[in-house]
């Protein structure tokens, strides 16, 4: 069967890769959105914090025979407090000044990051092999799925829907929202809200290194792996209403699938329909789909 | 004043002259190399500061056999791929810093808008990065020299071999710029030659990173052979992402220009068997041997082709200046292309009108890991492509240049 000319087998595995994508762009949203949203910073470093976790994952599997398990929870852990050193020795200094602030020395922080991974590693990048546990696909009719892939949907998902509950559903995450509106009442009330914060940038931070560790069987481990994706984030973010928990992870699924049909029916559009639906949206949303204007 | 003395003032004004003459000859008393590549992007292993370092390499080397009575400087700068930056730099060094030849230029679009800028300030460009087949066609011009290899010599090798072989269907995943164009257009004609058929292609986004849709598309087309007409991690996040979606073995995989970094980078165990086209290869004789233990001394990674034909380049460059007595453009271009070049890199290597340097490429065949022996120790060559054979025939030329 075919739809516009193409067989629904091959639109059906686009829908799925997109998918695949879109739950990329869903946990890397989701850790700016949570940074912008309750410490009003926005991450430009995200990007290279993303590297920083599949680089860590390589290093621990090739110099010490640390496993992907185990990876998966020491990278976020390293690059996170990396992280919480970032915003106890800098940002907390910015919070009081416009965002640009934040967002050129998150920038420049990027930049330099990305300078000492290219001058350590080089630019070809690394291979993580896809862990054994994980390795082959399944047929699924219509397409050829990798088992790893299927994992990266499933784990993603999982945290991001896990860091929504968090967030707006239990006591912590309650505070957490408390304390960015008001922070000198909830202070009052014994709440020590600077770590909240710092705890919060952390959290944020790891979740990009999680990603990382994620991408790193995918893709080389290339030092500039995450400033190829930031941008699109960004808009997925822009998109979705700056700050949204839910608006960034669904916002990030929806335009993973929109850039797979993209591919299927006009492949050259496929960098660019991101930003078109951004530029859509801004004019006709400007808080963005889920954001409170 | 004395007659002796006189004839002796006279004697010592006359050889001062002479003297200054001859230094007159180079333009502000020194040869002056800009080295202008991609330092920091995509492709900085295979050109980058391996580059600029086969570049020192040349000058040394070339001051200590040659011992010229000319002082040689280099300065070198990140292009960044953006043919912006690469002319605006090109034009600074040669208004400003009196630049003689602006040279490597990995990027198409950075080679050929720093051509525009040297035929309009008249000084020469020796490009070894840059791939596209245009650079010696309908773009050539009078002061451009297209040293280390094209895509045409590339099609000629890889996309032949793979076709008389048995890869009859092809499908081409192009890198959406004039490089990946061109790739596509001169691998399309050698598999169309050669009895074989296009049976489609998909251009991505230049740079990508996730090639899994576009992949899915070359797999439901039921092509045997998947053309990668990209470079870089373009074309290493491909094969990476082919092996995962289980589109090799089923389907084989051409990899239209890979460089030896890319190998190092992937591993043997993803790319084995795959054939590829290279000007040069470190371990194919004593000699290239010899050069490329050097070379790794000091960048940790043996040289890719282009940096080595950097080397060899701007040593050739060197010695016509030397041999002309002057880095006047034109008389240097006419001594390029008069001598012949032998060396590690080339043997009998010969500048033609239209710019492009002739010589032998080599297939190569990457090697199993079991068969690999030693660190670096990658390819078998399965063919030498006479530099007859390797590069477009003049007479099939579109330069302006080339007289019919």
């Amino acid at each position: 069967m075919e739809i516009f000319g193409i067989s629904t087998a091959l639109l059906g595995s686009q829908l799925l890769v997109g998918l695949i994508n879109g739950s990329f762009y869903a946990i890397l949203s989701l850790g700016l959105a949570i940074i912008f949203g309750l410490l009003n910073i926005i991450n430009f470093c995200h990007g290279a914090q993303y590297m920083m976790g599949a680089f860590v994952a390589w290093i621990a599997l090739t110099r010490f025979g640390i496993n992907y398990w185990v990876a998966l929870i020491a990278a976020p852990l390293i690059v996170g407090i990396v992280g919480v050193l970032i915003e106890r020795l800098m940002l907390r200094r910015l919070y009081k000044l416009d965002h640009l602030y934040g967002l050129l020395l998150t920038f420049g922080l990027a930049l330099i990051f990305e300078g000492i991974f290219r001058d350590q590693f080089g630019i070809s990048g690394e291979s993580y092999e896809v862990p054994e546990l994980l390795s082959g696909g399944v047929n699924l009719g219509f397409m050829f799925l990798p088992i790893y892939r299927g994992w990266v949907i499933i784990a993603s998902l999982t945290v991001c829907f896990g860091t929504w509950y968090m967030i707006e559903r239990t006591k912590l995450g309650a505070y957490l929202r408390a304390g960015t509106e008001n922070s000198a009442m909830v202070q009052a009330l014994g709440i020590n809200v600077p770590l909240l914060i710092t705890f919060t940038y952390g959290y944020g931070v790891a979740l990009a290194a999680f990603a990382g560790v994620l991408a790193a069987p995918i893709f080389q481990v290339n030092p500039l792996m995450g400033s190829n994706l930031i941008i699109v984030v960004f808009a997925v973010v822009v998109i979705g209403g700056m700050g949204s928990i839910m608006g960034s992870i669904l916002t990030g699924l929806g335009l993973g699938l929109i850039e797979g049909l993209t591919r299927v029916f006009y492949p050259e559009a496929s960098s660019v329909v991101v930003f078109v639906i951004m530029v859509i949206v801004l004019l006709l949303r400007p808080a963005g789909l889920f954001g409170k204007s | 004043m004395s007659s002796r003395k006189y004839a002796r003032t006279a004697c010592a004004a006359a050889l001062a002259a002479l003297s200054f003459g001859a230094q007159a000859q180079i333009s502000g008393g020194s040869v002056k190399i800009g080295v202008l590549t991609d330092l920091s992007g995509t492709y900085s292993d295979l050109a980058g500061s391996g580059a600029v370092l086969a570049t020192k390499m040349a000058i040394d080397d070339f001051i200590a056999n040659e011992k010229p009575s000319f002082k040689i400087e280099m300065v070198s700068a990140d292009h960044q791929n953006k043919a912006d930056i690469a002319s605006n730099k090109a034009r600074e060094w040669i208004e400003r810093e009196n630049v003689d030849t602006v040279t490597e230029l990995v990027t198409t679009s950075t080679a050929l808008a720093v051509m525009k800028v040297a035929k309009e300030k008249d000084r020469v460009v020796i490009m070894n990065g840059p791939a596209s087949t245009p650079i010696t066609n309908e773009q050539c011009n009078d002061v451009s020299v297209h040293y280390t290899y094209d895509t045409y010599a590339l099609a000629n090798g890889t996309a032949k071999a793979v076709t008389t072989q048995g890869g009859k269907s092809w499908f081409f995943l192009t890198a959406d710029y004039a490089f990946g164009h061109a790739l596509e257009k001169d691998s399309s004609a050698v598999v169309l030659a050669n009895g074989g058929k296009i049976i489609g292609s998909v251009r991505h986004p230049f740079p990508g990173s996730d090639f899994s849709s576009f992949l899915l598309k070359a797999q439901a087309s039921g092509a045997q052979v998947i053309g990668l007409a990209n470079a870089g991690a373009d074309t290493t996040n491909a094969i990476k992402q082919a092996a995962e979606f289980g589109i090799t073995p089923k389907q084989s995989l051409a990899g239209l220009l890979m460089f030896i970094t890319d190998i190092h980078s992937l591993g043997l165990k993803p790319t084995q068997g795959m054939y590829l086209t290279e000007g040069f290869y470190w371990d194919r004789t004593d000699e290239t041997r010899a050069w490329s233990k050097r070379f790794f001394d000091k960048q940790k990674k043996m040289p890719t082709m282009v940096q080595a034909g950097q080397y060899s380049s701007i040593y050739h460059y060197l010695r016509a200046v030397k041999a002309a007595g002057t880095d006047d453009t034109s008389k240097v271009m006419a001594m390029m292309k008069k001598t012949p070049i032998n060396d590690f890199f080339a043997k009998n290597g010969q500048i033609r009108e239209d710019g492009r340097m002739v010589h032998d490429m080599y297939l190569m065949q990457v090697k199993k890991p079991a068969d690999s022996k030693y660190p670096w120790d990658y390819y078998t060559i399965k063919a030498t492509i006479p530099a007859a054979d390797a590069f477009q025939p003049l007479a099939l030329s579109r330069c302006p240049l080339i007289k019919k």
